[in-house]
């Protein structure tokens, strides 16, 4: 029996012939990514020895610029660190901030074949990139990047085999709705995302239904790899890389195809992104007072983007208030020379600093009592953006973006023609 | 390693904001317990008793990467038995030298209020009222020990990559 993505990886990592599902395995980690959080008191404890600097990369981004004493004394804990042990790849409040996981993607840190750790949930953001990514918590991100190796429980791999192309106003955002309304939970399980179809997904749409792999519970979420990948990392200076593919007979728990074709905007309803999908249609008309696009899975270039495409020469009802959160300063400088940001502007969206923000409830567009928000994110649950009375319905940039023009939940199929 | 104790239940997919919101954030450990569980399930803190055993559904710990399961043990919880438990709640379990079990059955095999008693040793879990015993999944030996010996940061700190926590 062959191997998935994932096996290979983990096995070449570990220093194994094989691995199959079941196995524990310690492997090399090749980059390990800190950020702000980790630097607080509350968990912070000052690093005597790293045994591989060089694999480290610092970036702030949940707390940016510091919304409080707190957090800026944790911003300055992280330049002491990195002062310290001399970490090259430091991404502080400035020209390179952002959102880690996409502030990885701009730069090219996760290439084919390797392994990265972060602490965060949503490190597997970077499965996009054909490697095997993970958000390990706390303590063991603290772990690798003083040692420079974790463990990983191998898991099974279910692989979704994507055939067609997307219809206008349907995205990557729709796909990870369709498959966590009808499969919910992948616990234990890798994800191996492949098939016709991904020619025609941007790297940013990739990076989208990587990063929700997350709330999909899964172990990792890894994209095959192809030309348009290549010619990505070659735009980060990245030119030299070793692809990996499934063997032909490799093992799988399920194979689904998907024919993008099919799928259609969908909404996840409050409290839970699993198995609580519904088409626009049930839920059109619900009134909303903030709609929100950002955050590492939806605060990209082509999130920016769509989102000006539904709102160009709209104006966003006075009933509710846009936020527009860009990932990185990168993905912003982009949205400023295109003339994004100025159409989004424009519409009467607020425009934040790249950060985390409002996805989780720390800054940039909390939410009051009995608020209703309808957002562009990682996560609807209760409390995750502010008072846990708040409702949080979950769509695409597009959806989102048309809400925030009628100040209810709205369909974007007629603000795209 | 044993605990005999009351249970309480909760059901699938439980998540981290709900152990330890956005709210707490800015608290030191020891307040955030006060928030655990405090949107679904207000009051409950003040119920719950050291010792106490938490049931939980599928994929317990599901979402933030946040150090919910130091709450859970900062609470004084014996342990915690769910039908699975998410694999990155489950990586913080060990990490914060909190007690989990993955046990198939778990659910239906508990009212809440009843009393269970635990195995790490043997990895049984009975039901004292109906004298059912559940078996669990065996943890890994080495991040059992893991477990039992608290978690990562006294081991980081007894290699010297991590200096003592300052109080």
């Amino acid at each position: 029996m062959g191997m998935t993505i994932a096996e290979k990886i983990l096995a070449r990592a570990s220093g194994r012939e094989r691995v199959a599902a079941g196995d524990l395995v310690t492997v090399k980690v090749d980059t390990v990514v800190l950020f702000d959080n980790n630097f607080m008191p509350s968990i912070w404890q000052e690093v005597l020895k790293l045994e591989h600097p060089e694999r480290v990369v610092v970036i702030m981004d949940h707390r940016v610029p510091a919304p409080t004493i707190q957090s800026a004394g944790a911003h300055r804990t992280a330049r002491r660190f990195v002062e310290k042990f001399g970490i090259a790849r430091f991404h502080d409040v400035g020209a390179t901030q952002g959102i880690c996981h996409q502030v990885v993607a701009d730069q090219g840190y996760a290439l084919p074949g390797t392994v990265l750790v972060c602490s965060d949930s949503h490190t597997c953001s970077a499965g996009a990139f054909n490697c095997i990514a993970r958000g390990v918590g706390g303590p063991d991100v603290m772990y690798a990047a003083t040692k420079g190796e974790t463990w990983f429980r191998v898991g099974a791999t279910v692989r979704y085999e994507l055939t067609g192309a997307l219809r206008n106003g349907v995205t990557a955002k729709d796909v990870f709705l369709h498959i966590a309304g009808s499969y919910g939970e992948h616990a234990t399980q890798n994800i191996e995302f492949g098939g016709p179809a991904l020619a025609g997904l941007s790297i940013s749409a990739r990076k989208t239904l990587a990063t929700m792999g997350a709330e999909l519970s899964c172990e990792f979420a890894t994209f095959e790899a192809d030309t348009a990948l290549a010619d990505y990392l070659r735009t980060c200076g990245k030119s030299e890389i070793a692809a990996v593919h499934p063997d032909a007979d490799a093992d799988y728990f399920g194979v689904r195809t998907i024919d993008l074709d099919t799928l259609e905007p969908l909404v996840a309803l409050p409290d839970s992104v699993l198995e609580n999908s519904r088409p626009i249609s049930e839920v059109a008309g619900t009134r909303i007072d903030q709609a929100f696009i950002g955050s590492c899975a939806n605060g990209t270039l082509d999130d920016l983007e769509l989102a000006a495409r539904v709102l160009s020469g709209r104006k966003v009802s006075s009933k509710t208030r846009l936020i527009v959160t860009p990932a990185s300063q990168q993905v912003y400088l982009h949205a400023l020379r295109s003339g994004v940001i100025a159409k989004l502007a424009e519409a009467g969206a607020v425009i934040t600093n790249p950060t985390c923000g409002a996805c989780g409830g720390g800054h940039m567009g909390v939410l009051g009592p009995d608020e209703v928000c309808i957002t562009a994110s990682t996560r609807n649950f209760k409390g995750r953006m502010g008072d846990p009375s708040a409702r949080i319905y979950m769509a695409s940039p597009a959806t989102v973006a048309a809400s925030a023009v009628t100040g209810v939940i709205t369909h974007p199929g007629k603000f795209l023609n | 390693m044993k605990f005999t104790a009351r249970v309480w239940k909760f059901p699938d997919n439980i998540n981290t904001d709900l152990i330890l919101p956005n709210r707490a954030f800015y608290l030191t450990p020891e307040e955030q317990v006060k928030f655990v569980f405090s949107a679904n399930r207000p009051g409950w803190v003040d119920l719950v008793q050291p010792g106490d055993i938490l049931i939980g559904g599928r994929n317990f710990g599901m979402g933030s990467s946040r150090p919910a399961a130091r709450s859970l043990r900062n609470l004084k919880l014996g342990c915690l038995v769910a039908e699975s438990i998410n694999g990155l709640f489950f990586r913080n379990s060990v990490n914060f030298g909190f007690p989990a079990l993955e046990c198939r059955g778990i659910e239906a095999a508990f009212e809440e209020g009843e009393v269970a008693e635990v195995s790490f040793d043997d990895y049984t879990v009975r039901n004292q009222r109906s004298g059912a015993v559940l078996t669990a999944e065996p943890l890994p030996e080495t991040l059992k020990r893991l477990m039992q010996a608290g978690g990562l940061f006294p081991l980081l700190e007894a290699e010297g990559y991590l200096a003592a926590k300052a109080v």
